[in-house]
């Protein structure tokens, strides 16, 4: 065709450099992310909203805690383990953040081999990936389980300020049904896997779209994220 | 059916995005329809149903507030309600599901030459998480204590607590309904935007595109870094009211006995309101901002002045929109240095709208403007907006705006900058693009009287809102009581603007009777009866058949603006035009 011949962008000199190459790069025609896909790009924005929705908990929390009257409970007291006898603060959230993020090496693993098409040890790391997700959220309900059994509820405590438990079990909650919604899909892309929807161009139940191995990456991405947050939530509740 | 070949002609990338699903029943292709096109006209008759809704709820407050006797079922309580529901329908539920649900899925896939959105399952999941929103909306009409009379902004801790009319179920199933919003609009706000950025054609680069796709490109993103702080905010005021937490509650006594709250902070809510609610004002008026651009360009016959401006400027606009959001909290009690910092951003804002206004009437200068009702609603827009936008200046200042707060001046203000304004746009826009929808002509007759009735009688309505405002009359009060601090012409004043909000509200059903008349009477329009140069008035067939474009997508090799290019044949040349064959200086 003669028209491929055309210049396809409007600012698409090659000579000029920096940022405006940069922007001219962005700008060209079809995609901005050359090397993006829509499900990967999707995801990346998704993302950054979601940021946004953990962004604005976190700031009303940090507002709840300055603005409260009552005295905010002391985190190492309050988080503390009893083990034999003697109380071990922040053992449990330890514990909990080491298998999380060990996740997420299981998970980077796992978008390796998919790329590599070895179905059976991608569907095994993304299984080991979905058991310590699993695993975080089973320690984090024996923690709520605790704290409530120690008279924390929504509304009151006995520790100090009400807003303590009312933005722990809020904000944990929210990252906990994170993590459990990334379980759930850590368990159908790893059936996907096995049985080689990827390989044969099996379109999706509810889609209709063919798969590609790439879902297991944009999955990690999500997970990754959801570990990041972690990070945080750890750093703003329990060592602040 | 004919099968549609997947994928564009020439595929030099390494994905297989262009997988388009084929409906294959009834049911799949016009209820639970995947395709763009069938969304957007779901959505749009939705939020058009929500809209004549939330007419009648004004008239019903116009009714009360001039005539006080008239109508005895609206109590303090009913008047309340009517206000809440009518300002939270038409700002979220109708502006920006039109805006963004109707106009944005209609037009992004064909203006940037695209299939489809990039997931069209989760954009037909978007809708009808919408329907579910606005269902459980409307229900509250019709349960024990109805709906929330808490005022559209919501504020706690009185939009909770007893006292406040639809403190049972009505409060509880707004916060659900916005949550579901947010969550449905997110699935939609990830399609638009990655279309725009990842499912243009060749050629499309993001400097061709017209600035309507740049207007709702860009507030979709502002939507999905706005609507975070409402879901954030809706969340916790349920916590609140459910759990009894204490998030924006401090300890309050009501009637002679502690409350079980304490500690909270009823200002952390405004702040999360705001940061969303003033983006939305922008989430509004940036898709207007760029569908008038481009009706004035083609009704016109001239190429838009200066679109790299208008584009940084929609950006511009779109970036300071998150820095300004206290300039609504000068009279809650913050610290009184923020509305310094806050009134700067505010009037830094002007900048690059006044950059828009302006060159819009560059646009139009020496142009060869058509008089057509699109272009009638463009220019009635335009001095709208300067009008509402002037009017903003005063209240954007501090010392100005305590003695405005409160009063009908703010009423008259945002009714004229994102409510008649926008749904201006709106208007124009329908009759610009309905030939398109539909394959024929709204009636031009019926839609010049629309104009004029609508334009004249905005004025009519909330222009004296402004002198109602300034001596002292305050808002959200359902009668005036033995006041004496306003003379008694104020009284009649509201009398006159109600009349007129009724005759407008009634001369919108025109507006109605065309739009289902011409469905079947109207001219027939074929494919590009405006002459207008974008890609969506160049697809093979009107209305656009499943996946748009036939056998294979668009190639674009200019602007969307070659309006009376000297040399060429004809005045306009459309995007996918080739330069050879265009002639003239490409």
């Amino acid at each position: 065709m003669t028209e491929s011949a055309l210049p396809r962008t409007a600012a698409g000199s090659p000579t000029r450099a920096g940022l405006r190459s940069v922007a001219s790069d962005l700008a060209s025609d079809r995609r901005a992310f050359r090397t993006a896909s829509w499900g990967k790009a999707m995801m990346w924005i998704f993302l950054l909203s979601d940021t946004f929705v953990f962004g604005c908990f976190l700031i009303a929390y940090m507002t709840a805690r300055i603005s409260t009257p009552e005295p905010w409970p002391n985190a190492s007291q309050v988080f503390s383990l009893e083990v034999a006898g003697t109380a071990f603060p922040l053992l449990l959230i330890a514990i909990m953040t080491f298998v999380l993020i060990s996740s997420s090496g299981t998970m980077a693993l796992a978008v390796n081999y998919a790329f590599r098409r070895d179905r059976r040890t991608t569907t095994a790391l993304m299984l080991a990936t979905a058991a310590l997700g699993a695993t975080f959220v089973g320690m984090q309900a024996f923690e709520w389980s605790k704290l409530i059994h120690e008279g924390v509820r929504p509304w009151g405590n006995p520790f100090g300020a009400a807003q303590f438990g009312s933005t722990f079990f809020m904000i944990t909650g929210f990252h906990g049904t994170h993590v459990t919604i990334g379980v759930i899909f850590l368990l159908i892309i790893a059936r996907k896997v096995w049985r080689g929807d990827y390989e044969e161009g099996r379109r999706g139940f509810f889609t209709s779209r063919r798969g590609h191995y790439e879902a297991v990456e944009i999955l990690g991405l999500y997970w990754h994220f959801v570990d990041l947050v972690w990070v945080f939530i750890f750093a703003f509740f329990y060592l602040w | 059916m004919t099968e549609i070949p997947l994928g564009p002609a020439v595929e030099t990338e390494p994905f297989h995005d262009d997988d388009l699903y084929h409906p294959r029943s009834w049911l799949t292709k016009y209820v639970f329809s995947q395709d763009a096109k069938v969304i957007a006209i779901q959505y749009s008759a939705t939020a058009l149903f929500l809209g004549f809704v939330a007419l009648a709820l004004s008239w019903l407050m116009r009714l009360q507030l001039g005539f006080p006797d008239l109508v005895t079922f609206i109590d303090a309580d009913a008047y309340y309600q009517l206000i809440t529901m009518h300002g939270m329908m038409m700002v979220v539920y109708v502006l920006t599901a039109l805006f963004l649900g109707g106009f944005g899925n209609y037009l992004i896939p064909l203006m940037v030459g695209a299939r489809d959105m990039v997931f069209p399952y989760a954009n037909m999941l978007s809708f009808w998480l919408y329907l579910v929103a606005v269902v459980l909306l409307l229900s509250t009409f019709f349960l024990p204590g109805g709906p929330t009379g808490a005022g559209w902004t919501l504020y706690p801790p009185q939009a909770i607590l007893s006292g406040t009319p639809g403190q049972e179920w009505g409060i509880i199933l707004m916060l659900l309904s916005l949550i579901v919003f947010v969550i449905g609009f997110t699935m939609g706000g990830l399609n638009y935007v990655v279309t725009v950025l990842q499912g243009r054609t060749e050629g499309m680069t993001l400097m061709r595109m017209p600035l309507t796709v740049w207007g709702i490109f860009t507030a979709s993103v502002m939507a999905l870094l706005a609507f975070p702080a409402l879901f954030v905010g809706a969340v916790m005021m349920l916590f609140d009211k459910l759990l009894g937490t204490s998030f924006f509650m401090p300890a309050l006594i009501e009637m002679g006995e502690h409350l079980k709250y304490g500690g909270g902070s009823p200002v952390l809510f405004q702040h999360l309101f705001w940061f969303f609610g003033h983006p939305e004002v922008y989430i509004v008026a940036l898709p207007a901002f760029g569908i008038v651009s481009d009706l004035i360009s083609t009704h016109a016959r001239r190429n838009i002045f200066g679109y790299r401006m208008m584009v940084w400027a929609i950006i511009a606009i779109g970036a300071l929109s998150f820095v300004v959001w206290a300039h609504h909290m000068y009279v809650s009690g913050m610290n009184p240095y923020f509305g310094f910092f806050f009134a700067t951003t505010t009037l830094i804002i002007a900048i690059p709208t006044a950059i828009k206004v302006y060159n819009w009437i560059l646009t139009l200068w020496r142009g060869d403007i058509h008089l057509t009702t699109p272009m009638l609603f463009s220019l009635g827009f335009i001095i709208t907006f300067v009008n509402g936008g002037l009017t903003g200046l005063f209240l954007g200042n501090v010392v100005v705006d305590v003695p405005l707060s409160d009063t009908m001046f703010v009423v008259a203000h945002f009714h004229m900058v994102m409510g008649v304004a926008p749904i201006l746009v709106i208007f124009g826009a329908i009759y610009h693009w309905y030939p398109k929808v539909t394959g024929r002509m709204l009636h031009e007759g019926l839609g010049k009287l629309h104009f004029w009735i609508t334009f004249l009688g905005a004025y009519a309505i909330f222009f004296p809102m402004h002198y109602l405002g300034l001596i002292g009359v305050p808002r959200r009060y359902h009668e005036m009581g033995d006041a004496t601090f306003f003379p008694e012409s104020a009284q009649s004043l509201n009398a006159a603007i109600t009349v007129m909000a009724l005759v407008v509200g009634a001369f919108q059903f025109v507006f109605l009777f065309n739009l289902i008349w011409s469905l079947r009477r109207g001219e027939p329009a074929g494919g590009n009866p405006w002459r207008a140069t974008s890609l969506e008035w160049q697809t093979p067939e009107t209305p656009p058949p499943h996946g748009n474009w036939g056998r294979t997508v668009p190639v674009v090799y200019r602007w969307a603006y070659d309006y009376n290019v000297p040399g060429a044949a004809e005045d306009f040349i459309p995007q996918n035009q080739p330069p050879a064959a265009a002639g003239g200086m490409a």
